[in-house]
């Protein structure tokens, strides 16, 4: 063990901080996107749903949402965990355990997205 | 009126405990330090802080009625009954509503709390136009009561790591000074998940603060210099 001492100065922070907020507003307006094209068709059914996914743009885009939500899931995450987690040992393991479901959602949401 | 104040002793008492009381004011008493006062008189052993008694010196401030403030500018009568008082959360207790405030006060200097300038001092002082005045508004009226502090999760959770509202404040009114020389060697400083970054802007700090100052704004602001900085 190091001594009692609590360094703080990781220097890092902020990226977290913006990419939090970068993703939030991606996630905002892929649902506006969504919300509205369903608005004008008026309802949505599974040829809808299945036409919207035919275009590869509206794919990517798609990704791009669940690939956000995922990311900002993992800092919030971690947040919690660095909030309420004191022992570094079990906190960096819970961490590794949430990274590595996330990367799996991610896995997931690409065959599901180019499934068809 | 009705009090119930918590009350702890720790050479005597196994853990805090409260104790009610009912006490007849007099048309004189219009501050709730003055009901405390009042109560002192009767039962000497509860002990309390303060000094000023117009919210200048930031001693007596408590949790009242499960929000923390200042007990000589908080009026008797917009008190709902029973008034219940606790010390200010999250911080150890040495006696009754008396917390060691140790630990926000070393946060508070972690910061460097004075202005750096390295520049030999002119004859009479570092003068400032009234535009660069004007940034300190909001920010050097602070008291350092820890209302804020105190009432903030992520403080409670990490006080020895997260600098807290009232220190974050406090850093960002010698960031905006215009006679400060340090402003890297301060964003260095709180460039750092725990320090800076634990405040998830959860806003308790504004509504509590009884000089209606804003740290999350100030906050803000230091978020924005650093992300500013680094893209
Ligand atoms: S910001 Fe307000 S609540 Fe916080 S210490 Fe200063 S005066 Fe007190
Ligand atoms: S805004 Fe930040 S500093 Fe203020 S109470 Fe919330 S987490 Fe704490
Ligand atoms: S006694 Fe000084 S602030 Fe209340």
């Amino acid at each position: 063990m190091p001594t009692k001492k609590i360094p703080v100065g990781a220097h890092y922070g902020w990226q977290d901080w913006l990419a939090q907020r970068v993703t939030a507003i991606i996630m905002v307006l892929f649902s506006i996107v969504i919300i509205g094209f369903f608005m004008i068709k008026g309802g949505a059914n599974y040829g809808d749903w299945k036409e919207l996914f035919r275009s590869q743009l509206f794919r990517i885009l798609a990704l791009l949402f669940f690939l956000s939500v995922y990311y900002h899931a993992w800092i919030g995450i971690k947040d919690v965990l660095m909030d309420y987690i004191k022992p570094a040992g079990l906190r960096i393991s819970l961490q590794v355990l949430v990274l590595l479901l996330l990367l799996a959602c991610s896995i997931w949401s690409v065959t599901i997205i180019w499934g068809t | 009126m009705k009090f119930i104040i918590e009350r702890y002793d720790p050479d005597q008492d196994q853990k805090p405990y409260f104790k009610e009381y009912d006490i007849q004011l007099e048309p004189s008493d219009r501050m709730l330090l003055d009901a405390l006062i009042r109560i002192k008189s009767i039962d000497d052993t509860l002990a309390l802080r303060r000094s000023c008694r117009e919210g200048i010196c930031g001693s007596d401030a408590m949790n009242i009625n499960g929000k923390n403030g200042l007990a000589c500018i908080t009026k008797i009568v917009d008190l709902k009954e029973p008034v219940k008082l606790r010390p200010l959360p999250g911080l150890p207790i040495i006696r009754d509503l008396i917390v060691d405030m140790t630990q926000f006060f070393k946060q508070y200097h972690s910061i460097k709390p004075f202005v750096i300038n390295n520049d030999p001092p002119p004859e009479k002082e570092r003068l400032q136009s009234p535009e660069e005045r004007l940034e300190l508004d909001g920010l050097y009226e602070c008291i350092l009561c820890a209302c804020c502090s105190t009432s903030c999760p992520s403080f409670w959770w990490n006080p020895d790591k997260f600098v807290g509202p009232a220190g974050l404040l406090a850093a960002y009114r010698f960031i905006a000074d215009s006679r400060d020389q340090a402003v890297n060697e301060r964003l260095d400083n709180l460039e750092d998940p725990y320090r800076l970054f634990r405040c998830h802007t959860i806003m308790n700090c504004v509504d509590v603060c009884p000089k209606g100052l804003n740290p999350s704004l100030a906050i803000g602001k230091i978020k924005e210099m650093m992300v500013r900085r680094g893209v």
